[in-house]
C-alpha cells in the first residue's frame, strides 16, 4: 500500500477512536463539562496534560528548530519542561485544593473587586484574567487548526481548508458532547498516537547511524563508521560556515538572551490556563501532585528524544545530499522536493552544495513568497526558469538563488526534520503514515484543551459568575456547550484565514502569561498580605510592558533594549521575563502601602494551603442554585 | 499510587477544633516544612536549569561525557531528567508530609472528643 493509502487508514482509525471515546464520555452537568467530574486518575491526567501541552509545534517544528539552532535550541527544551517544576511546586496542588473551574475563578476570588449592578456581579480582576486567558488561547488555537490543515494537505493531498474543516468537525463533536471529560479521554488516546509516531522513526534512525536503540544514548555515542556524532556534526558545521552545533553562545544567541527566553518560557508554561485547568480534574490534592509528575514524565519521553532526532536528521540530511549529483539524490529528497520544503537550485556544476555562505544551493519555498514587480511567482515557474538558465548556461532564464537569499529562504524548511526522518531512515510506508496521524493527534489535542479554556472563560467566568449568577445548572451547561461550539468555528476560521500575526504571536504567548498570570497566582498563594490593588497594578503593568515591547520591537522599528548591562538587546521572546520581574517588584513594593485583604480572603488562602478538607471557595459549585 | 491511600476530601473538622492552638500549630509546622522543601527543590531547579544549562554552559562544555559536551548535555538532556526527578521527590515527600499532618490532626481531634465527653 502507498503512504497515502496507509495515511487514510491511520487517520480513519484514530478519528474513529476519538469519536467512540466522545460518545462514551458524554456529560450531563457543568462539573463534568468543565472539570471532568474531578474523577480523572493521576496517571491518565498526566497523559492528557502531556497531549494537551505538546502541540503541532512541539511535534513537527521543535526538533527542526533544535536541528538548525544546535545548543541554543535547548532553551525550548528547558523552558517547556522546567515550567512543570514551577507548576508542580508552586501552583497545581493549591489550585486543585481551591477547586472551582478556571484560572479567572482563582484570580477573582483571591483578589476581590466585586461590583453589583442589578443582578450582575462584575469583577475587575476576573475580567482582566478572562481577557488574558482569551488572548493567549485564541492566538494559540489558530496555529493548531492551521497545523491540522497542513498535515492533511501534505499527507492526504486534500485542500488545506478541507483539512481544517474535517479537524474542526471532529473537535466539535467531542468537545460539545463530552466537554472536559470527552477532551480528557481523547487526549489520553492522542498521547499514545503522537508518542509512538515520534519515537519509532527516532529509534530507527539512531540504530541506523550509531547502532544504539536508545536515541538519548545514540546522541552521545560513536557512529558506526567511527567518531562521535556530535563532534562530527561540529566539524561539518565548521566546514560549511554554520555556527558550531554544541558550543554555547556562538552566533546570534548570547548568554543573556538564552537566559531570558528560557526563564520566560518556564514561567509562561506554568501560567498557561489550558495547562493549569488540567489539574482541576483530578480527585485530590495528592493526585494533583502525582499528576504533575506523570505529566512531565510523559512529556520528557518526547522532549528527550527530540534533540536526538534533531542531530541525527541534521547529520543524515547533510551527509546524504552534500556534493551529490542529480542521479545520486536519495528518494526522500525527491519526495519532499515536491512540497517546496526543500529545493535545490544548482550553480551549474551539477553537484549539490549546502552551506551558510553565498555558494549555498539548498532553499525552501514553504510559506515563502518571491515577488517580481509586486506579484508572487509560483514555484513551478521559478524552477523552470532556473532550469533554462542552467541548460542555456546563463543565456536564457534566470539564476534564482540571489532572490531566495534576499527572501531569507536559504536552507531547507525546519519542519522537514521530523516529517522526512522516517523516509531518511528508509522505514516502511505505514510508519510514514503514522507520523501524519501523530501530527494530527498533537494538533487536535492541544486545540481541544484551548477551546475548553475559551468556553469556560466566556460561559463560566463571564456568563455564570458575572452576568447571570442565578442561572440554573441546565442553563449553564447549555451556554457552555454553545460557546465551545462557536469557539470551534471561530478557531476554524482562524485556521482557514490565518491572520498574518498569529504565527509570530504564539511564540510570545508565553511571555504574556509569564508577565500577567504567573506572579499574581504565586503571590496569591504564598502571601496573605498582597491585596487587590497591588496585584492588579502588577498584572496590568507587566502585561502592558511586555505587549508594547513586543509590538514595538517586532512590528515597529524599536531597537531591542540592552538595559545598559547586556551586549545585545533582549529578544522579544525573552522580554516576558523582564515583565514578570516588573510585575513581582511592583506588586511587592506597593503592598505595604495598601490595605490588607479581607478576613474571608485570608481564610481562603489558609484553606488553600491546608491539605485537609474542602477549600472555602468550593461552596459555589456544591450548592448550585436550581 | 495515589488511589491506594484514603481520601481526605470532605473531611471537615468542627470549627472549635480547627481553631484550637494545637491544630493551628500543627498547620504552621506543616506549612513551614512544605516551604522549606520547596525552596530547596527550587534552588536545585535554578542551579541545574538556568545554571548548568545556560549560565555555566560554555564553561562546562570544556568537559565531555562520552560524545556529549557537558554544557550541551545539561541543556538538552540532563536538565529535563533532573526536572522529572525533582517533581517525583516533591510528590513523594509532600504526600508523606500530608499523611503525617493528617495523623497529627486526627489524634488532636480524638483527644478533644474524649475531653468533651
Amino acid at each position: 500500500m502507498t503512504v497515502r493509502g496507509w495515511t487514510f487508514v491511520f487517520v480513519g482509525i484514530t478519528f474513529g477512536v476519538y469519536l467512540l471515546i466522545a460518545w462514551l464520555s458524554r456529560v450531563r452537568d457543568t462539573k463534568g463539562f468543565y472539570v471532568a467530574g474531578r474523577g480523572v486518575p493521576a496517571a491518565a491526567n498526566g497523559m492528557a496534560t502531556a497531549a494537551d501541552w505538546m502541540s503541532a509545534a512541539s511535534f513537527i517544528s521543535m526538533a527542526g528548530l533544535i536541528s538548525f539552532m544546535g545548543y541554543a535550541g535547548g532553551m525550548y527544551l528547558m523552558g517547556w519542561t522546567g515550567g512543570y517544576v514551577l507548576l508542580a511546586l508552586l501552583l497545581a496542588p493549591y489550585l486543585r485544593k481551591f477547586g472551582h473551574f478556571t484560572v479567572p475563578d482563582f484570580i477573582g476570588d483571591r483578589y476581590r473587586s466585586e461590583l453589583k449592578v442589578g443582578n450582575m456581579q462584575l469583577s475587575l480582576t476576573r475580567l482582566v484574567a478572562v481577557i488574558a486567558a482569551l488572548f493567549v488561547s485564541f492566538t494559540y488555537v489558530a496555529g493548531q487548526m492551521r497545523g491540522v490543515g497542513v498535515v492533511f494537505s501534505r499527507f492526504l493531498e486534500v485542500d488545506i481548508n478541507v483539512g481544517v474543516m474535517i479537524g474542526m468537525g471532529i473537535v466539535f463533536i467531542y468537545a460539545t458532547l463530552g466537554g472536559m471529560k470527552g477532551i480528557t479521554w481523547t487526549q489520553v488516546a492522542q498521547y499514545w498516537v503522537l508518542i509512538t509516531a515520534f519515537l519509532i522513526p527516532a529509534i530507527a534512525i539512531s540504530i541506523r547511524l550509531t547502532g544504539h536503540s536508545l536515541p538519548q544514548v545514540g546522541l552521545g555515542a560513536e557512529m558506526l563508521d567511527g567518531g562521535y556524532l556530535l563532534s562530527k556534526l561540529d566539524q561539518i558545521h565548521a566546514d560549511l560556515g554554520f555556527s558550531s552545533y554544541t558550543s554555547a553562545f556562538e552566533g546570534q544567541w548570547d548568554k543573556a538572551n538564552v537566559f531570558f527566553v528560557t526563564l520566560a518560557l518556564m514561567a509562561g508554561t506554568a501560567g498557561l490556563p489550558h495547562v493549569i485547568v488540567r489539574f482541576y480534574t483530578v480527585k485530590t490534592v495528592r493526585a494533583a501532585r502525582w499528576s504533575a509528575f506523570w505529566a512531565l514524565l510523559f512529556i520528557a519521553f518526547l522532549y528527550l528524544t527530540a534533540p536526538a532526532t534533531a542531530a541525527f536528521a541534521r547529520y543524515y540530511m547533510i551527509d546524504s545530499l552534500q556534493e551529490k549529483t542529480a542521479q545520486e539524490m536519495p528518494q526522500w529528497f525527491t519526495n519532499w522536493e515536491k512540497t517546496g520544503l526543500i529545493l535545490w537550485l544548482d550553480d551549474g556544476d551539477g553537484k549539490l552544495r549546502y552551506s551558510a555562505r553565498d555558494d549555498n544551493e539548498v532553499f525552501s519555498f514553504k510559506g515563502g513568497r518571491i515577488e517580481v514587480d509586486g506579484t508572487a511567482v509560483p514555484l513551478q515557474q521559478i524552477t523552470a526558469s532556473h532550469q533554462r538558465w542552467l541548460t542555456s548556461k546563463g543565456a536564457e532564464g534566470q539564476d534564482w538563488r540571489p532572490e531566495f537569499r534576499r527572501a531569507n529562504l536559504s536552507g531547507p524548511d525546519r519542519d522537514i526534520i521530523v516529517l522526512a526522518t522516517p523516509e531518511m531512515a528508509e522505514l516502511s510506508a505505514w510508519i510514514v503514515a503514522l507520523v501524519a496521524a501523530g501530527g494530527l493527534a498533537a494538533a487536535l489535542s492541544t486545540a481541544s484543551g484551548l477551546l475548553l479554556v475559551i468556553s469556560s472563560a466566556v460561559a463560566h467566568d463571564v456568563y455564570a459568575r458575572m452576568i447571570n449568577p442565578a442561572a440554573s445548572e441546565k442553563n449553564r451547561l447549555l451556554v457552555g456547550r454553545s460557546v465551545i461550539g462557536v469557539a470551534v468555528v471561530v478557531a476554524g476560521l482562524f485556521g482557514i484565514f490565518p491572520p498574518g500575526f498569529v504565527s509570530q504571536v504564539v511564540a510570545f504567548a508565553f511571555g504574556i502569561a509569564a508577565a500577567s498570570f504567573f506572579p499574581a497566582i504565586v503571590l496569591g498563594i504564598f502571601s496573605k498580605r498582597v491585596g487587590t490593588f497591588p496585584a492588579v497594578v502588577g498584572m496590568i503593568v507587566g502585561l502592558a510592558f511586555t505587549v508594547s515591547y513586543i509590538i514595538a520591537s517586532v512590528y515597529g522599528d524599536m531597537e531591542p533594549w540592552t538595559f545598559g548591562i547586556f551586549e545585545k538587546g533582549i529578544n522579544a521572546q525573552g522580554i516576558g521575563s523582564v515583565g514578570m520581574l516588573l510585575n513581582f517588584f511592583l506588586t511587592l513594593a506597593l503592598t505595604p502601602f495598601c490595605p490588607e485583604p479581607r478576613k474571608d480572603v485570608k481564610d481562603l488562602v489558609d484553606s488553600v494551603r491546608e491539605p485537609e478538607g474542602e477549600a472555602l471557595g468550593a461552596e459555589f459549585e456544591s450548592t448550585p442554585k436550581h | 499510587m495515589s488511589e491506594s491511600q484514603p481520601e481526605n476530601d470532605g473531611d471537615h473538622l468542627p470549627k472549635p477544633v480547627r481553631l484550637s492552638p494545637e491544630v493551628q500549630a500543627s498547620l504552621r509546622r506543616y506549612w513551614r516544612s512544605n516551604v522549606k522543601l520547596m525552596v530547596v527543590l527550587l534552588l536545585v531547579w535554578a542551579v541545574v536549569g538556568l545554571g548548568c544549562g545556560v549560565l555555566f554552559a560554555d564553561a562546562l562544555n570544556a568537559f565531555q561525557i562520552g560524545g556529549y559536551p557537558v554544557g550541551f548535555w545539561f541543556a538538552q538532556q540532563g536538565s529535563i531528567v533532573i526536572f522529572v526527578l525533582l517533581i517525583l521527590i516533591y510528590a513523594m515527600s509532600l504526600n508523606g508530609l500530608d499523611a503525617k499532618h493528617h495523623a497529627e490532626i486526627e489524634s488532636l481531634r480524638k483527644r478533644s472528643e474524649e475531653a468533651s465527653k
